[in-house]
């Protein structure tokens, strides 16, 4: 149980340590249009998560060796601000960012028409402003809003959502203490759609039964945040 | 702990969605991307649509089209792409001894030859004649696979914009600007007696006296504001 799982973070009506049942998820909050100068952007409230993502382009690639002659090119670069943290994060890249840069953008890339667009760049700025668990997925979910909005064309929007098991108990978008003390941790990055996964990472162990679970609950999820997207979206003028 | 506000999945749903969109009795239904627009048999594909296993799906945000056979999108907000022949207001870039660099507002700087330039000009000569910030009115000739452009000078109206100010609004406003058979656009021109030359990607060339150009410009302001308010959703 990696020494922490004796910590008691599930009580005896099964409810988690802010008061959510095992498949609950936090609030979300969507706003689109928040940075006036980019093509399209979007601020997603996760809990107490915020991101603010920018998507700028398509535009001319640079530097040149960067160009593909047949398709677009993404530049992801994720972030995390040093406030977003109790603890100041350093300022600028660092292994983490670039590995979550990297998934992301290997995630979008499979649902941006990128053929439409040959030798030009799209580039997506996920900046973190407050920081509790889970920031992957609202960076990969509001990136796919603030795409929606800057009019780049995709087959469908990622929904990135997270699941993971606390004693013995497999639950639905971890928070803070539970991604810490927890014992596995499973990010998804769904086209709710189809059904397709476009993203997945795992930490800790999970037996095939509570993976299937895992695997479940954020599927379920996901429509209901897709939802959310979708609403955000089209504003007041859906009806 | 405290306790926050929490999110049930199954207080979330507010809308069954599960038929796709509802089309009947609207005639334009908001769409975004992924979002499913039933069978695509009989049906012709046009912008913002693509096909994908018989089903047709929405790939851009907007408003759903149907016009004859053809269902399409118009987005709420593109970046101007250009086309041959569309009409075009550029600024140069950038100059060679016999080529124009044109910046459309396109992902690409669009070259201008010497020989589809205003006139003659010697080779060696071109910012005598078009210097790097001047602004130009011109006509995309071609456009490559991989994006690149060329514009002409070579035709009737195209020419070096000495006069008056370019407006710029989104290209996907233009449509409204112009209104129904040039309607709205006929009655802005005749209201504040400028003369006014919208091009397609969005930059227009506004000439007249003072007034004119200011409530030109507000008008302008009006149009992007109101589009604004209603594309870009607010708190979900």
């Amino acid at each position: 149980m990696g020494g922490y799982g004796d910590v008691q973070m599930i009580d005896e009506n099964g409810l988690r340590v802010d008061g959510r049942g095992p498949s609950d998820l936090r609030e979300i909050s969507i706003e689109t249009g928040v940075v006036p100068v980019a093509d399209g952007s979007c601020r997603m409230k996760w809990g107490t998560n915020e991101a603010i993502v920018a998507v700028y382009g398509p535009m001319e690639a640079h530097p040149r060796k960067i160009q593909r002659q047949d398709r677009a090119v993404l530049d992801v670069a994720y972030n995390m601000a040093p406030f977003s943290t109790t603890d100041r994060m350093r300022p600028g890249f660092n292994r983490r960012s670039r590995e979550i840069s990297k998934v992301t953008k290997d995630a979008l890339e499979s649902v941006v028409l990128l053929e439409l667009y040959p030798r030009s760049k799209i580039r997506i700025s996920i900046e973190i402003v407050s920081a509790e668990a889970g920031t992957r997925c609202v960076g990969l979910t509001a990136a796919s809003v603030a795409l929606a909005d800057a009019g780049i064309p995709m087959t469908d929007m990622v929904v990135s959502v997270a699941s993971g098991k606390v004693n013995d108990v497999v639950i639905c978008d971890l928070n803070k203490e539970e991604d810490n003390y927890g014992e596995a941790d499973l990010p998804m990055g769904i086209l709710p759609n189809s059904g397709e996964l476009v993203f997945l990472q795992m930490d800790g162990d999970l037996s095939q039964e509570e993976f299937n679970q895992a695997w479940q609950l954020n599927m379920d999820a996901a429509q209901a945040i897709h939802e959310k997207m979708v609403e955000s979206l089209k504003g007041g003028d859906s009806q | 702990m405290n306790s926050r506000p929490v999110a049930r999945l199954d207080n979330m749903s507010k809308r069954n969605t599960a038929g796709g969109p509802q089309r009947g009795g609207q005639a334009q239904l908001f769409v975004v991307p992924g979002e499913d627009l039933g069978e695509s048999k009989g049906q012709d594909i046009g912008h913002g649509v693509i096909a994908i296993e018989g089903r047709l799906r929405a790939i851009k945000q907007g408003r759903l089209r149907q016009k004859g056979s053809t269902l399409s999108v118009d987005p709420t907000y593109t970046r101007y792409i250009p086309r041959p022949s569309d009409l075009v207001i550029g600024y140069i870039e950038g100059c060679t001894n016999n080529i124009w660099f044109v910046e459309l507002g396109a992902p690409f700087n669009a070259i201008l030859p010497m020989s589809l330039g205003p006139g003659k000009v010697e080779f060696g000569g071109t910012r005598s004649v078009m210097d790097i910030g001047d602004c130009i009115l011109c006509r995309v000739q071609e456009v490559e696979e991989t994006h690149s452009s060329v514009v002409t000078m070579k035709g009737l109206g195209l020419r070096k914009i000495r006069s008056g100010v370019i407006e710029e609004i989104s290209p996907h406003l233009i449509g409204r600007l112009i209104g129904k058979g040039g309607d709205s656009l006929r009655r802005l021109k005749e209201e504040t007696e400028c003369r006014i030359v919208v091009a397609d990607n969005g930059r227009m060339w506004v000439d007249g006296n003072l007034d004119g150009i200011l409530r030109v410009r507000n008008i302008l302001d009006e149009l992007s504001e109101g589009s604004n308010s209603n594309s870009s959703g607010g708190e979900a």
